[in-house]
């Protein structure tokens, strides 16, 4: 019986979510993406890692497109979701950013309630049928971005009243509400205590279970405990992509020897 | 000795101050800058300020004062049972004459003296020299003005003396302290700031002079003409021979008819045109269209006027008047509410949109994204983020927009028309507060009649209006801002 999940879980891994070929990246004259080809498999979690400034939220951002909102950026090659490619002209940009949710690496709520920070998604993509689903849907995302139970009480209290990381769980209740297939998170950790981190994570395995997840993260621990496959940036090129525990085990290249033991960064 | 010869020869005295400084300071330091407290410049500085505050204060005080006290001394030598301000004006004017003559070479100063005002024709002597008299002169008032010039004279000469030694003693000052350790530097320092902080307090005196004023006006109004009858008076008939009446309603209600039209005009499209270039626009057509609509800012009203009289109401009155296409024969003239309205309008919409396109550019970036990361659309993310998030700074935007309707005069006296009623018809002319000033003051009006002073009164009112328009809109800013920052 388990080995028969097991079997399951190796199989659907196998299935790519997101291929990307020889994408590159501009802003304006700095060349931010380099040349990075990566095959991102479906309920997996993968972890971007690499020193700051080495374009991992740039990357990121060409997955749910949304570096279409910055006039200085420039983006070439191919990204596929599920064979398509989404830099298509029949793409619609909306609807695939509905599809890929995303967690941004600074905490942005709206000047809203909780509540309504939390129903923006699955209001516009008209997700519930009434009052009742909506608060259930509310509630969901709440309890699973470990936010509840602070909130629970105060819930038409303004978003942007919370602290940094309580913004931080609701940015990420925000993205799960509207049942995204790929979640992209810009280090969702980065301002939380061990606890909520933790819980984070749990949460991140949970997803993984239907869901494609890709987390940019600066610790080495976090990337080694949620993610199945491991990329290392450097100065905009994608210097190694393999399974996790190879990455933190065996690397193939001496600079991501280098950055995983600390010696650079 | 004019006083502005005697402000360049202060200038002088500083700047040979200032060389004489620096050079002292040097020498106190032996020449090494790096003995000094402040750098060399400052010393010199300090000796010029020393030399040139005390002075040209000393010539201001003295140029206020001198006048006051020979005007005293003199109006006490008239005869007692005169109108003195209306005989003063005359001796100002003839001492003013004389000196004037004489500066020409018209008159000698041995002349002025033995003048005699029955057998001379000192009326037309002036005249010549381009002082107009309105009557001839007697002789009270011509000793009066002899006396007057004599006086002046001597002060003038006086003023010179004093404001050049102040200077000069200044300068000896500032000089004889200057050594190595002075602190030039912080003193330099602190003349600029009360230089500054002078400028600031120049505003807000005058501020409170205009409002003194006005108040004072207004009381003196309604002293001859009740308060009530005033703010609740539904008819403003001024009649200069007495009996008018002067009810502020029909006046302010065609001050707000009009701002409401203009709102109603400038609101939505100045903030549709905000949205459009701060969230859709391309930086290209951007750097055309923003330019584009701030030169509209930069129209003279007058000209908005123009535009309303002789393009917007004709065009109406071919709409909505007799015989027009539509047959509606709602409009008379040309000049109606409607027609003043829409022009404001017009007038209005590069306020709104520049104003709105800045606190929507302000909305930071980061929304954006997050709503957009979401799914959403743009004008979803306008409508639901966007908007909300600017909305006190609009609402603030609005209600500047709102003062400027309420204060624009031009565009209401040549499209509104003249005539003050109360009724709901837009295509009808009325009047407005502004314009109403403007019609009470213009023309041969007695200034102490209750029909000119009701022009302060008006004043006033506008005046408070606007104030609680401006409270209000920071009040809103405010509150909005504590919930969401
Ligand atoms: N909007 C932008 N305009 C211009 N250059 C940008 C922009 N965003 C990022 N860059 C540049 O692209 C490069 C990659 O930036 P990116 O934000 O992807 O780095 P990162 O790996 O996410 O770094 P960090 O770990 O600090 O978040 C940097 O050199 C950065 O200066
Ligand atoms: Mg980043």
């Amino acid at each position: 019986m388990d080995d028969l999940r097991r079997t399951e879980a190796l199989l659907s891994q196998q299935q790519t979510k997101i291929s990307a070929r020889n994408v590159q990246v501009w802003y304006g004259d700095t060349h931010a993406i380099k040349d990075v080809s990566v095959e991102i498999a479906d309920k997996t979690t993968t972890a971007f890692i690499g020193p700051s400034g080495c374009g991992k939220s740039t990357f990121l951002r060409c997955i749910n497109r949304m570096n279409d909102t910055i006039p200085a950026a420039r983006i070439e090659g191919d990204i596929e979701i599920d064979g398509e490619d989404i830099y298509d002209r029949r793409v619609d940009p909306v609807r695939l950013r509905a599809k890929v949710g995303m967690v941004f690496q600074k905490p942005n709520p709206f000047p809203k309630s909780i509540y309504d920070n939390v129903a923006y998604g699955p209001r516009i993509h008209g997700l519930a049928r009434g009052r009742a689903e909506l608060d259930a849907i509310v509630e969901k995302a709440l309890r699973r971005a470990a936010l509840w139970n602070e909130v629970k009480d105060r819930l038409t209290a303004p978003g942007t009243g919370l602290s940094g990381g309580q913004q931080q769980r609701l940015c990420i209740a925000r993205a799960v509400a509207t049942e995204p297939e790929v979640l992209l998170m810009d280090e969702p950790c980065s301002a939380l205590d061990p606890i909520a981190t933790a819980q984070v994570e749990e949460l991140i395995d949970e997803l993984r279970q239907n869901y494609s997840v890709v987390i940019v993260t600066h610790s080495m621990q976090q990337a080694a405990r949620v993610s199945q496959k491991t990329a290392f940036f450097h100065l905009g090129h994608l210097v190694e992509f393999g399974d996790t525990a190879t990455i933190f085990t065996n690397p193939e290249d001496s600079r991501t020897e280098s950055y995983i033991s600390g010696r650079i960064g | 000795m004019s006083a502005l010869v005697i402000v360049l020869i202060v200038c002088a005295i500083a700047a040979a101050g200032f060389v004489l400084g620096r050079a002292r300071a040097l020498a106190s330091a032996g020449g090494d800058i790096r003995g000094l407290h402040s750098l060399p410049s400052y010393y010199g500085l300090n000796v010029a300020l020393a030399a040139l505050l005390p002075a040209l204060l000393l010539l201001a005080l003295w140029s206020i004062a001198q006048p006051l006290l020979v005007e005293r001394s003199v109006a006490a030598m008239l005869p007692d049972g005169v109108d003195s301000a209306l005989v003063m004006s005359d001796v100002r004017r003839v001492a003013d004459g004389l000196a004037l003559a004489v500066a020409q070479g018209a008159l000698s100063p041995q002349e002025v003296a033995a003048l005699d005002a029955d057998a001379t024709d000192l009326r037309a002597t002036l005249g010549d020299v381009g002082v107009a008299l309105g009557s001839a002169v007697t002789p009270e008032i011509l000793d009066a003005a002899r006396t007057h010039r004599a006086m002046s004279a001597t002060g003038d000469l006086w003023r010179a003396i004093v404001v050049i030694a102040a200077a000069l003693a200044g300068t000896a000052v500032g000089w004889s302290v200057t050594n190595s350790a002075l602190r030039a530097r912080n003193l330099v320092e602190r003349v600029a700031l009360a230089l500054l902080a002078f400028a600031a307090s120049v505003a807000i005196l005058t501020t409170l002079g205009i409002v003194l004023s006005l108040i004072f006006n207004t009381l003196e109004f309604f002293r001859l003409y009740p308060a009530s009858e005033f703010f609740l008076g539904t008819t403003w008939s001024p009649s200069f021979g007495g009996g008018s009446e002067l009810g502020i309603l029909p006046l302010l209600w065609g001050t707000l008819y009009i701002s409401f039209i203009a709102l109603l005009v400038a609101v939505p499209i100045g903030l549709f045109a905000a949205i459009y270039l701060s969230e859709y626009a391309s930086p290209g057509v951007r750097g055309i269209v923003k330019p584009l609509l701030e030169m509209l800012a930069g129209i003279p009203t007058i000209v908005y006027g123009l535009f309303a009289l002789l393009t917007v109401g004709p065009l109406l009155v071919e709409l909505f008047g007799n015989g027009g296409p539509l047959g509606l024969g709602w409009m008379d003239g040309g000049t109606a509410v409607m027609t003043a309205g829409l022009v404001m309008g017009i007038m209005l919409i590069p306020f709104v949109s520049s104003l709105s396109d800045d606190i929507i550019n302000a909305v930071p970036q980061a929304l954006r994204d997050g709503s957009l990361g979401l799914g959403a659309t743009r004008s979803e993310t306008v409508r639901q983020v966007i908007l909300p998030a600017a909305l006190p700074g609009i609402v603030g935007a609005v209600l500047l927009a709102a003062s400027r309707a309420i204060g624009e005069t031009m565009i209401v006296v040549l499209g509104a028309g003249a005539a003050a009623r109360l009724s709901m018809n837009p295509f009808d002319a009325m009047t407005t507060v502004t314009a109403k000033i403007v019609s009470q003051l213009t023309g041969d009006a007695d200034f102490s009649s209750p029909e000119a002073l009701v022009a302060f009164a008006l004043g006033m009112t506008l005046f408070v209006i606007t104030l609680v328009l401006n409270v209000f809109a920071l009040w809103i800013v405010r509150t909005y801002r504590e919930q969401y920052d």
